[in-house]
């Protein structure tokens, strides 16, 4: 960190260099764009959970199982955990960006909540398949 | 972690107090952000009674009145007292405005003024605005063309073009937006800001320009354009009325437009 503060934070740095920094990252369009277009995938989604969950209530256990075994409901809520935690990662990354301090730091906590949400998205993933696909 | 905790000069004093002069019927007290970088003191809050009847009506009329009757050490910058030049931006009444727009009578009870947030002060009222027109310059806010422009003539736009910068060139650079957004708060070192992300529309929006697609390219960043989370206190405060939250919006369209 020592050696590349000295590169690009120098106190005697020209205002316009240090604004110039290391210059446009070409990038995060992808990423607001897809905050945008899961949130409003997640829309009919979270509805359409919301109203499958509370149908359920009271439910047995063989019941439950059926409903997320049947096809249309086990690719629904397949991308429901997709889109979600995809969000999720997403909106969680601009919250570090915005208040996290030092490159190293906020590359690593990026880097783990990405990895945190793959591997929750897995396992619930793995959890609709093994209804879904009968195991 | 951002700096939530309040450095060293942040503690602020209670100051003088300067009574109105007696008979004065018409009395409304200015409390007043004083700090002087040479003397060493904590910043203060300086209270000065006025009679509002020997008063112009806006809130720069009594500081030009304060400064030279009252306390001539009393420091902030004014220039054209009509809202054109943008010099008097300061916090009023806990909105960021110009003095010379303000009407005194809009205040209830006292008048509390402090400079733009977030800014390094140099003294009083007047903040550093070095890093902001730093930021402006980065833009390159001026027109960029290969295509040399018709021999003795213009450039030419038409109107329905030229009604596309409406909104934009009105813009002061008095950066009472800038000073207004949390994100520009935290992240004001890589952030451009409201006032510099409109400056830099205007140049996009402009029919003239040839340079639209190397301007989106400089501004395509996480930390550059993406910062603003449309919290639209730019479009709240801005004393001319003018959106930026809009103009940062059309920025972003573009920016997923031209990716197919």
């Amino acid at each position: 960190m020592a050696v590349k503060d000295s590169v690009t934070q120098s106190a005697l740095r020209t205002p316009l260099g240090r604004v110039r920094g290391l210059g446009s990252a070409r990038g995060g369009t992808h990423h607001w764009w897809m905050q945008r277009v899961t949130s409003i995938a997640l829309l009919p989604l979270t509805i359409w959970f919301v109203f499958s969950a509370v149908g359920l209530a009271g439910a047995g256990y063989a019941e439950t199982r059926a409903f997320i075994g049947a096809p249309l409901n086990a690719v629904l809520l397949l991308a429901l955990i997709g889109l979600t935690f995809h969000h999720m990662a997403a909106g969680l990354q601009v919250v570090v960006e915005d208040y996290m301090r030092g490159e190293f730091a906020r590359m690593a906590t990026i880097l783990a909540i990405k990895g945190m949400a793959v591997l929750m998205a897995l396992a619930s993933a793995l959890a609709v398949l093994r209804i879904a696909l009968g195991s | 972690m951002a700096t939530f905790t309040l450095p060293k000069n942040s503690t602020i004093q209670g100051g003088k107090t300067f009574k109105a002069e007696p008979g004065a019927t018409n009395v409304k007290a200015f409390k007043i952000y004083r700090w002087d970088p040479d003397d060493g003191a904590k910043p203060r809050t300086d209270t000065y009674e006025l009679d509002l009847d020997k008063c112009g009506p806006m809130v720069l009329d009594a500081l030009i009145k304060i400064k030279n009757e009252v306390d001539s050490t009393l420091t902030f910058r004014r220039s054209c007292r009509e809202g054109i030049c943008g010099s008097c931006s300061m916090n009023i009444d806990g909105l960021n405005t110009l003095a010379c727009l303000k009407p005194i009578d809009e205040v209830k009870g006292d008048v509390r003024i402090t400079p733009l947030p977030h800014l390094p002060v140099v003294k009083d009222l007047v903040p550093d605005l070095t890093q902001l027109y730093a930021q402006y310059r980065s833009v390159e806010p001026w027109l960029k063309a290969a295509t040399p422009p018709p021999p003795d003539e213009e450039r030419r736009q038409s109107k329905e073009e030229r009604a596309k910068m409406d909104g934009m060139w009105e813009c002061i650079l008095c950066f009472c937006c800038s000073t207004a957004c949390p994100s520009y708060w935290w992240n004001g070192d890589r952030f451009l800001g409201p006032a510099i992300l409109l400056a830099a529309y205007r140049w996009i929006s402009d029919s003239r320009d040839e340079a639209t697609g190397e301007r989106l390219d400089n501004l395509e960043d996480p930390f550059r354009l993406y910062r603003c989370h449309t919290i639209m206190n730019c479009t709240r405060t801005c004393p001319k009325g003018l959106n930026p939250a809009e103009a940062i919006g059309k920025i972003k369209q573009l920016m997923v437009e031209r990716q197919g």
